[in-house]
């Protein structure tokens, strides 16, 4: 028998690995998980929510099937995390806002109901900023999550639960949502990989909207392997949602295995130039040019590309955005689920005071922010000029997409212009809004693109590097993402992971 | 609360009315519009509903197919452009039975752009209303309203949502302002109501019942001092619920604007509801900055694309038009243009044009069903097909008449018999044994006795006083349960009298 | 110069069903401003004859046949109303003492 600590640090593909020959049983991993975030989370709070019974009995359920000899997908009795941005049938889903609080949906978004199909039990449900508006989960109606690298500094965001509870082991595998680089951003301030799916790819059937021209469901996870294992599980056309792609997907662990034989002779990579200009640190930028070097030993072809509205995408992203949410967010008025506020005495007590007063209480300050930007954004007379603009520059900047995909196979910068920030250090929101300057434009043009760890800077704090490729050629994002990964991991002798203190794990019992 | 009304005569000879209309039709798709539950009128509260229709977080639209058709087929009927690329929007406002607190409607690009519609009125002659748009958009949910007088809002201390009707799909019909309907203005509007009635009936794609809400329109109306002068501020009535409604609605509001008008006020663009109580429509409620609907495209949905190839597939589907079988089947059954338009108002030509295709003929089916069964209707206040009474009924008992099997009197006990829920025409006559009496002995017999006991009437009879004879042919028709012939029972009273 | 005024502000509090209370308003008014500059920037990229995106992804509309599924059952549809009777949601009274 292992030791909890063992098994929680084996990477997904290991465990499944460990699963299918018999070494260990689900509920034994299930088990060490939970051991696992009994003992992190009181440091770390990744979690609103735990699924224990419910994990433990998919788990016991997978065991006896597989005692039975049954053919089981690949991450059958992998545990995995939810963003509580995802809604799970039974399980509390409350998008880390009061307005929703105590809502228990009668139904599963259908990534749920796929990762269900597949065996793999959900150990509970991941912090995030309120509705996943934020970049460092302070947002969070509940309580902060804290980086496990350095427990005074921010996980990112919106998906620092999931981010962390990854990080730290206390999950293999997560799932995140990403509107504007609520994956990214956080794997790259917790050292882990974070990937959003080409726009249409994974049914956003039961994510609970934020901007939904730009909402993905996506995977978090510590190795590019172990993300694409659990891509392929989640993604694939549902008629439940009509943005879906009517498309047969190829394996993209498939191509991440590929990956590892560290081929990128020919391949065109992009350097996003204006992505590595001002306000990024200098650190950030040699670490960035680490990987570089490392795709130009594999034979990649590097060049430098200039996008002449790249930095136009958060202003068009902050008129997008919250226009969208303005009208997403306009139903939770206290009437059929969630939190309802009467008006006080002297104001009539109407369902429409009932209503504003509701939204009122419930809602935080940055969701209250948006709300009434993107209401003015859609406002009589504002709407050309506003949304109607920011819509018409979006298509420039796809176009631009468009024509640099013609030159280059996929682009690259680093994914967040710092490491992580100290919790509450950030509180201008137009200077917090600039954290997410370098992962915004893939969610404006739909492009996949994942962030993988490309080492740490002198506060050993973790810093992403973004891939990005064309629409639909995710899997080739993943096969360079993996080469990449293996020649990072060959330069440091180790993942990066290898050098977080874990003190959460000593105390664990043995087995 | 009575407000000043000008005489209609007066107002319509000092103003120019212009009138619009928004004419709202549910389609009697299978599922909703955007989700697949089945919705069905007076089903229990809340019992209809998927995760989407209910507007639960995370859930997403999907387009109904068959919504798209019909509003296809809809807008082709009416002489709609139809649009290669359609959108759906949303348009965004807080209200209880709103699950999204946004309708998923269209905005600039509509499914059908324009179109027209002939009506021809009572004089004869045929009115073009000329039609701005027609897409589609899915319904809200239902208020109760507790507290108040017969349920109504006013007053009311709080409501009851029910959010079945949430998302059935709907299909709104925008006239551009009708101009030059003058002293047929309320005519005209009616007929239009009505013809779209029709015409979604014909092509199945709506129950078109005004009582269950199936149909309702907004009543636009402005005045203006005369034909060449820009058009007046308009008031908008909603929720309109009848053709009666949506007539009165629109001779009100000439009366009261005219009012305002020719005392030199000013007519203010509001909403109002028609009442039908007090027989008024009454001013506004809404707060006028409340309609910031903030449309953009709905961005869960894609456009709609639907090829002209297609247009045309869905064209050639399209049934015979209403107004164009009306004319079709009034020259085939020789009604004359009274008589046809008494089928009409009765809602009667589907169900004589169904009895007379069951081997009736013409003249008999609209006896029957204008005669006896519409009696019946007006007596329990239902409409003629919501009774217990099919054409092939009607005409099982036409055909036994034709056959000689019954006379005019047990026919009507037939029909009436049926109405009462009694069973088939075969089944009722069997049952109660009615047949027509061709036995002239019995009939002769049954005279004897009725005149031996009536001596006085005898008399009478004998010395020409025809007066009483009724009194015998009734005596008669009892005693054979009306199973003979009138006809024969008088002849043989007279040969009686005359031996 | 200033973008957004307080009764601006108020309106758009109506029009979003929020019941700002008046440091919200001011607060809001100013971060609001921030951000209204910045976002002027994008005014000077040419649009002319450019399209807006509403979907990134071009995809051709998914229509689904016209057939029902079991409905949600009446216990689960108001299992999270804050407050129901007889089936139903409650709404309190829709019109005010005006």
């Amino acid at each position: 028998m292992a030791k909890a600590s063992e098994l929680v640090t084996l990477t997904a593909a290991q465990m499944a690995d460990k699963l299918k020959k018999g070494d260990i049983s689900s509920r034994e991993l299930v088990e060490a998980e939970l051991q696992t975030i009994d003992s992190a989370e009181p440091t770390l709070q990744a979690f609103l929510a735990r699924s224990s019974e419910e994990a433990l009995a998919v788990a016991d359920d997978i065991d006896t099937r597989r005692a039975k000899g049954e053919e089981l997908p690949s991450l059958a009795g992998v545990p995995v995390a939810v963003k509580d941005m995802i809604v799970t049938k039974g399980i509390e889903t409350t998008a880390a806002s009061k307005i929703l609080e105590g809502w228990i949906p009668p139904y599963d978004a259908t990534v749920v109901t796929r990762m269900k199909n597949t065996g793999m039990p959900i150990l509970g449900k991941t912090n995030l900023d309120e509705f996943a508006q934020g970049s460092s989960t302070e947002n969070s109606a509940f309580h902060n999550t804290y980086n496990p690298w350095d427990i005074t500094r921010v996980p990112g965001g919106s998906g620092g639960g999931s981010a962390t509870s990854v990080a730290s082991f206390e999950t293999p595998l997560a799932l995140g949502t990403d509107t504007g680089g609520s994956i990214r951003q956080p794997a790259a301030f917790t050292g882990t990989v974070g990937v959003k799916p080409t726009y249409g790819r994974v049914s956003r059937y039961g994510a609970i909207a934020m901007a939904s021209s730009m909402d993905q469901i996506g995977p978090c996870a510590r190795t590019v392997e172990d993300a694409a294992m659990l891509y392929d599980v989640i993604a694939g056309y549902d008629d439940h949602d009509s943005t879906s792609i009517r498309e047969i997907l190829p394996s993209m662990t498939a191509a991440a295995l590929q990956g590892k034989n560290q081929d990128l002779k020919g391949l065109r990579v992009g350097i996003i130039k204006e992505a590595t200009g001002d306000g990024f640190e200098e650190e950030v930028k040699n670490n960035f040019s680490e990987g570089i070097k490392l795709l130009q030993n594999m034979g990649a072809n590097v060049e430098e590309v200039s996008f002449r509205h790249f930095l136009h995408g958060i202003q068009v992203y902050y008129v997008v955005m919250p226009a969208e949410v303005s009208s997403n967010l306009a139903r939770y008025d206290g009437m059929r689920y969630g939190l309802r506020v009467m008006p006080p005495a002297d104001v009539p007590q109407t369902a429409a005071n009932m209503m504003a007063y509701t939204r009122e209480a419930g809602f935080g300050a940055e969701v209250k922010r948006r709300i009434i930007l993107g209401t003015y954004a859609l406002s009589a007379g504002k709407y050309e000029e506003w949304y109607g603009k920011a819509q018409r520059v979006r298509t420039v900047m796809i176009q631009d997409f468009n024509k640099a995909f013609k030159d280059f196979d996929v682009l690259v910068c680093p994914t967040a212009p710092t490491s992580a920030f100290k919790i509450g250090e950030v509180e201008d929101p137009a200077t917090m809004y600039r954290n997410d300057i370098a992962t915004i434009p893939a969610n404006l043009a739909g492009l996949p693109a994942i962030s993988i760890p490309s080492g740490l800077d002198h506060n050993n704090l973790p810093v992403g590097f973004q891939i990005l490729a064309a629409q639909k050629n995710d899997e080739l994002m993943f096969r360079v993402a993996s080469a990449l990964e293996t020649a990072f991991n060959k330069k440091w002798g180790a993942p990066l992971w290898a050098q977080l203190k874990t003190p959460w794990l000593d105390s664990l019992s043995e087995e | 609360m009575s407000e000043k009304l000008m005489k209609f005569s007066e107002a319509i000879k000092r103003f120019d009315p212009v009138f619009g209309l928004e004419v709202h039709v549910e389609l009697n798709t299978n599922t909703k519009l955007f989700c697949p539950a089945h919705y069905e009128f007076g089903g229990d509260p809340n019992t209809e509903l998927t995760p989407v229709s209910l507007g639960l977080p995370g859930s997403l639209p999907v387009v109904n197919k068959q919504a798209v058709i019909n509003a296809v087929r809809l807008g082709l009927a009416l002489h709609c452009h139809v649009n290669e690329w359609s959108q759906f929007a949303r348009k965004n406002y807080f209200y209880p039975d709103m699950p999204r607190d946004y309708q998923i409607s269209q905005f600039d690009k509509p499914t059908n752009g324009e179109g027209y519609l002939d009506v021809e009125l009572e004089d004869g002659t045929t009115f073009r209303v000329p039609i701005e748009r027609a897409h589609i958009e899915d319904d809200a949910g239902k208020n109760t309203h507790i507290g108040g007088a017969d349920g109504r809002i006013e007053g009311a201390d709080h409501s009851l949502v029910d959010y079945n009707r949430a998302g059935v799909p709907l299909i709104e019909i925008v006239t551009k302002p009708v101009i030059g309907a003058g002293e047929h203005i309320a005519e005209i509007a009616g007929a239009y109501v009505k013809e779209i009635r029709d015409i979604a009936r014909a092509l199945n794609v709506s129950n078109g019942r005004l009582e269950q809400g199936n149909m309702r329109a907004d009543v636009n109306v402005s005045l203006r001092e005369s034909p060449d002068a820009p058009l007046g501020t308009r008031s908008e009535t909603k929720n309109v619920n009848s053709f009666r409604g949506i007539e009165k609605t629109i001779i009100y509001e000439i009366r009261r604007q005219a009012a305002i008008l020719a005392d030199g006020g000013e007519v203010l663009q509001e909403t109002r509801h028609w009442d039908e109580a007090t027989q008024t429509t009454a001013g506004g409620r809404v707060k006028s900055d409340a309609n910031d609907y903030r449309y953009f495209p709905d961005p869960d949905l894609i456009m709609l694309h639907i090829p002209p190839e297609q247009v045309e597939e869905i064209r050639a589907t399209l049934p015979e038009m209403p107004s164009h079988r009306k004319h079709r089947l009034q020259e085939e059954w020789g009604f004359s243009d009274l008589e046809m338009r008494d089928v009409l108002n009765a809602n009667a030509l589907d169900l004589i044009d169904s009895t007379v295709q069951a081997g009736a003929s013409a003249a008999g089916s609209r006896k029957w069903w204008l005669g006896e069964i519409m009696r019946e209707a007006n007596e329990r206040e239902v409409s003629i097909e919501d009774l217990p009474i099919t054409p092939e009924n009607v005409a099982e008992v036409e055909k036994m008449i034709a056959d000689g099997k019954l006379n005019n009197k047990l026919a009507k006990q037939t029909i009436s018999a049926i109405l009462q829920g009694e069973g088939t025409p075969s089944e009722v006559v069997e049952k109660h044994g009615w047949k027509i009496m061709n036995d002239d002995s019995a009939i002769e017999k049954a005279v004897d006795e009725a005149l031996a006991a009536n001596p006085d009437v005898l008399d009478a009879l004998k010395s020409g006083n025809m007066k009483p004879m009724g009194v015998i042919i009734g005596a008669v028709m009892r005693a054979t349960h009306g199973q003979a012939d009138a006809k024969t029972v008088s002849s043989l009273i007279m040969k009686k009298v005359r031996s | 110069m200033s973008t957004f005024t307080k009764e601006q502000m108020k309106h758009i509090g109506d029009l979003a069903s929020i019941a700002l209370n008046d440091e919200e308003i001011d607060r809001f008014l100013h971060e609001l401003d921030s951000i209204a500059e910045s976002i002027s920037q994008m005014q000077d990229i040419p649009t002319d004859n450019v399209e807006p995106t509403t979907n990134p992804i071009a995809i051709e509309a998914y229509l689904r046949p016209d057939e029902a599924v079991t409905p949600l059952s009446q216990k689960d549809a108001i299992a999270g109303a804050p407050v129901s009777e007889a089936g139903m949601f409650v709404a309190p009274k829709i019109l005010g003492e005006e």
